[in-house]
């Protein structure tokens, strides 16, 4: 149950990254990434590293994106 | 008539309006600093501690400052007093290893310099520990949301 699960999170991670890089769209981009930093948080408290995992949620998923939307607001939204 | 549309804001930038981002956020934003503040005072004894907890707390503030216009951010905390904030964190740190060598060990020694220890396990235990970590917690928290008002206000 629990390879299954880590599987599907692995998949989903790399469908993410690959979404990144090809997406059009500044804003989408920004939300794409912020769902891979989700899954990396996961990830990280399914090897046992609670500590990184908390991390990992608050920069890579909400300071992060709140900082690069930031960024988009002061600039153009399409690339 | 599409919910989100972009307006012009008076410093030039433009900002997304969303009244279901800012009701959510103003919603979920005091949940957020209670959360980032429980996860600061139990550095000593569960994971996480004064970097986690205070991101957590500099997004909150973040998020309000984002998802209404930065004049609502300005009030809840400003460009000047998050840059004092993140000074007062370091020298707060510094301060705390001070005091050890004033008490009589080392540069921030905690047991030895005769801090009280308290039960291990209970919230107020650890000495000096309890102090260090909120004082870098103020700092993270003050680093992020300077971070952002860099980022937002640009040179001018």
């Amino acid at each position: 149950m629990n390879e299954v699960l880590n599987v599907l999170l692995l998949l989903f991670l790399i469908v993410c990254a690959i979404g990144v890089a090809y997406i059009r769209d500044l804003l989408s981009a920004v939300i794409l990434f912020s769902s891979f930093g989700l899954i990396m948080a996961i990830i990280w408290q399914q090897l046992s590293a609670p500590d990184v995992a908390m991390v990992e949620a608050a920069l890579g998923t909400g300071v992060a994106a709140l900082l690069m939307i930031a960024a988009i607001s002061k600039t153009k939204r399409a690339e | 008539m599409p919910l989100s549309r972009r307006t012009e804001r008076r410093g030039g930038g433009t900002a997304i309006e969303d009244q279901i981002v800012r009701i959510t956020s103003r919603l979920v934003a005091p949940f957020i600093q209670v959360y980032g503040i429980y996860v600061i005072l139990h550095g000593h004894l569960s994971p996480g501690g004064s970097f986690s907890g205070g991101a957590i707390f500099g997004a909150s503030l973040v998020l309000v400052a984002l998802s209404f216009n930065l004049e609502t951010g300005a009030k809840q905390i400003s460009h000047q007093l998050a840059s004092g904030l993140e000074s007062g964190g370091a020298f707060g740190f510094i301060l705390t290893g001070l005091i050890a060598i004033a008490i009589g060990g080392n540069f921030l020694a905690n047991r030895a310099a005769g801090f009280p220890m308290g039960q291990a396990g209970e919230l107020f235990s650890a000495g000096a520990i309890l102090i260090i970590t909120v004082f870098v917690g103020i700092k993270v928290a003050s680093t992020i949301v300077t971070l952002f008002y860099t980022i937002i206000e640009g040179e001018e």
